[in-house]
């Protein structure tokens, strides 16, 4: 009881301590932190038209946040969630574009392409793991950077329309937009693709909590040696791993590529969906409710962040600050449990 | 277009390029040597290129032609100190490295960002008045051939570049400071039994490196971008982080892969100017660093192995 308590403590301690800091920011820099708040709030949720876009910006994080916990879970560190994501949303486009097929059959392939292509890109960095004990971390990392500049090749080069750095629109029977959803939250970029992300929710955790495979790819991430004493296959369940976490990563690619935006555009930089993804599995503890509740916190700071400048005429970068300062903080819950043990202790006495 | 032609061209563009990636993957090294893993290369470049070139507009009227120097070291000293965030939450907190090393960059680029707007009032910096020039080096340049590829219409700082990774290769092999940061991150017990303070070595390796890393992003906008925005900084770190793990931990290896890294950088820029070249589409310029990276890793080219206790927190009295 008292362990399950902290376990929930610890992250809402973490984002108290962010805002705080981030407040401390707002008073030293000048700013009215009241303000701030307020417009952050009124820019999440002021309006219902605000409400469809939290949910869109969340939905494409919890996948983002998915691909990060499953490969958490399983003792793995993908930190090229960025880089899947980026050759999914390609992918998810190309077949929208490329293909004249009905509808039934043309949705469920581009988000198939988009699976796959983020389930290939999270192979390869699997594979040399569990074939040549090379650290995913440094292996992902890469790929994030192959990805960014071979997609902004193939856009450029193969793709553009004649504008010259974006695809052409998808077509309409690839597209996850909902007029129905859209006119519910006054014209929001509001689609199906949240239906999706919940729905991978319980994937995850049917798939850890329930199967056989689940518990095998667990006792891995636990104890690779007791693992592979017990007679299971470490290295596949490695591979199996990076490749479903690439999965969940190149879904969120399609999020966009098939709900937000409806293209794919040569981008300067990377879109920081992947990196969210880090701090929003951390922060849910890699389970996937923990995910989904944190992925609603994130989309609402993004959103809101933006009428900061607007109605307080605050930087919106601030809660770009906020966000590292929770990351920063849940990392280091070492030390605030240390802080809740001496504090418990003290009340027991 | 002769041989000669080309090489005047490629040489001083390659060195230019490659002086930022060779200070950021050093100080890679020196925080790696120590046992603490520093994804943050990136971030503390950020904060050194916004150091510097706040530090140039703002005081460009005191210091005259002296600015770009003086930012320098004021960029090196807040990298430093903006690392010692990472220290403190990856060595005392017991934090993850990796994601220590993710909530830098995040805060980096997040706080920067927003001081420029507050400093500003827009998203972008205005253009340094003073930055590095190039310049022909005295003497040298007059060497037929090689002064006119390596000496003329250069820029000091790629040989502050070469000097500085000859000594830290003094540093970390041949001196007992050297000697007890890299026992620190091979074996940490080890070394605490010996007396060496642990904590102490990687809080050194730490700042070390986040004075490098600025010092890396300050010459970087300095004599590269110019100017500060959310793009001047994108990805030379991770780059530089590769350099790193190419150059196998190594001073001397990771400038040997500064200078190649810094060599497809360059070509990738100027390549559509050059004969034979500009049949290469440029993407294979672009990710050849970190395809190479990743091969290297593997050990199709030479195996490149980590400190051993990298990424390791050391926990006094546990086995």
């Amino acid at each position: 009881m008292a362990k399950r308590l902290t376990g929930l403590l610890t992250p809402i301690i973490a984002v108290l301590l962010g805002i705080i800091v981030g407040t401390i920011i707002m008073l030293v820099s000048g700013y009215d932190p009241v303000a701030a708040y307020t417009a952050l709030w009124n820019g999440a949720f002021g309006d219902i038209y605000y409400v469809g876009e939290v949910i869109r910006q969340f939905t494409p994080y919890i996948l983002a946040g998915l691909a990060v916990a499953f490969a958490f879970r399983v003792g793995l560190f993908n930190i090229g969630v960025e880089g899947q994501f980026i050759v999914g949303w390609l992918a998810a486009v190309w077949v929208g574009v490329a293909f004249d097929l009905p509808k039934i059959i043309h949705l469920p392939l581009a988000i198939l392409a988009s699976i796959v292509a983020g389930a290939i890109w999270a192979f390869i960095p699997g594979l040399l793991k569990a074939r040549f004990r090379v650290h995913e971390v440094i292996v992902t990392i890469m790929m994030n950077y192959v990805a960014l500049h071979a997609t902004n090749y193939i856009i450029r080069n193969y793709l553009a329309a004649k504008s010259g750095d974006k695809t052409e629109p998808i077509h309409q029977t690839a597209s996850l937009r909902s007029e129905w959803l859209e006119s519910l939250t006054d014209y929001s970029r509001l689609h199906w693709g949240i239906v999706l992300a919940i729905a991978c929710c319980f994937i995850m955790w049917f798939l850890l909590e329930k199967t056989t495979r689940g518990f095998e790819l667990r006792a891995v991430g636990f104890n690779q040696d007791a693992a592979q004493y017990a007679g299971m296959n470490v290295n596949r369940n490695i591979i199996l791993s990076m490749v479903i976490s690439g999965a969940f990563a190149g879904l969120a690619g399609a999020m966009d590529g098939l709900g937000t935006f409806g293209y794919a555009a040569v981008k300067g930089g990377f879109t920081g969906v992947g990196f969210e993804g880090i701090a929003i599995a951390l922060l849910g503890a890699n389970s996937a409710l923990g995910v989904f509740f944190s992925a609603i916190l994130f989309g609402a700071l993004k959103v809101g962040s933006l009428n900061m400048p607007l109605e307080a005429g605050v930087p919106n970068e601030l809660v770009n600050i906020i966000i590292a300062l929770i990351v920063f903080f849940v990392a280091s819950s070492y030390i605030i449990r240390v802080f809740l043990d001496r504090f418990n202790k003290k009340g027991v006495k | 277009m002769s041989l000669m032609d080309i090489l005047t061209i490629v040489v001083p563009s390659t060195l230019l390029w490659a002086a930022p990636l060779i200070f950021t993957a050093l100080g890679g090294i020196f925080s790696e040597r120590s046992g603490v893993v520093n994804i943050g290369l990136e971030g503390l470049m950020v904060v050194g290129a916004f150091t510097a070139i706040v530090f140039n507009l703002t005081f460009v009227g005191t210091f005259g032609n002296a600015t770009p120097w003086v930012a320098l070291v004021v960029a090196m000293i807040v990298g430093g100190v903006f690392s010692i965030l990472h220290a403190v939450a990856s060595i005392t907190f017991r934090a993850d490295h990796t994601v220590s090393g993710v909530a830098i960059n995040l805060l980096a680029t997040g706080l920067t960002l927003f001081l420029v707007k507050m400093i500003y009032d827009k998203g972008e910096t205005g253009i340094i008045k003073e930055s590095f020039s190039k310049i022909d080096i005295p003497i040298l340049k007059d060497i037929p051939i090689i002064g006119e590829i390596f000496f003329q219409n250069t820029y000091w700082t790629s040989f502050l570049a070469i000097i500085v990774a000859v000594i830290a290769w003094y540093v970390v092999f041949k001196t007992p400071f050297g000697l007890r940061l890299r026992s620190v991150g091979e074996h940490p017990m080890a070394a605490d039994t010996m007396g060496i303070n642990v904590t102490k070595m990687r809080y050194l390796g730490v700042i070390i490196s986040g004075a490098l890393g600025g010092l890396g992003g300050a010459v970087y906008a300095q004599s590269i971008t110019s100017n500060f925005s959310h793009a001047t900084i994108s990805g030379q770190g991770f780059m530089a982080l590769a350099a790193m793990i190419f150059g196998k931990w190594h001073p001397l290896g990771a400038l040997g892969a500064g200078i190649f890294f810094g060599l497809a950088q360059s070509i990738s820029i100027i390549g559509s100017s050059l004969p034979f070249l500009k049949e290469i589409p440029s993407v294979y310029l672009l990710i050849a660093p970190y395809v190479l990276t990743i091969l290297a890793l593997t050990g199709f080219i030479g195996r490149a192995d980590a400190p051993k206790a990298s990424g390791t927190h050391y926990i006094k009295g546990s086995r």
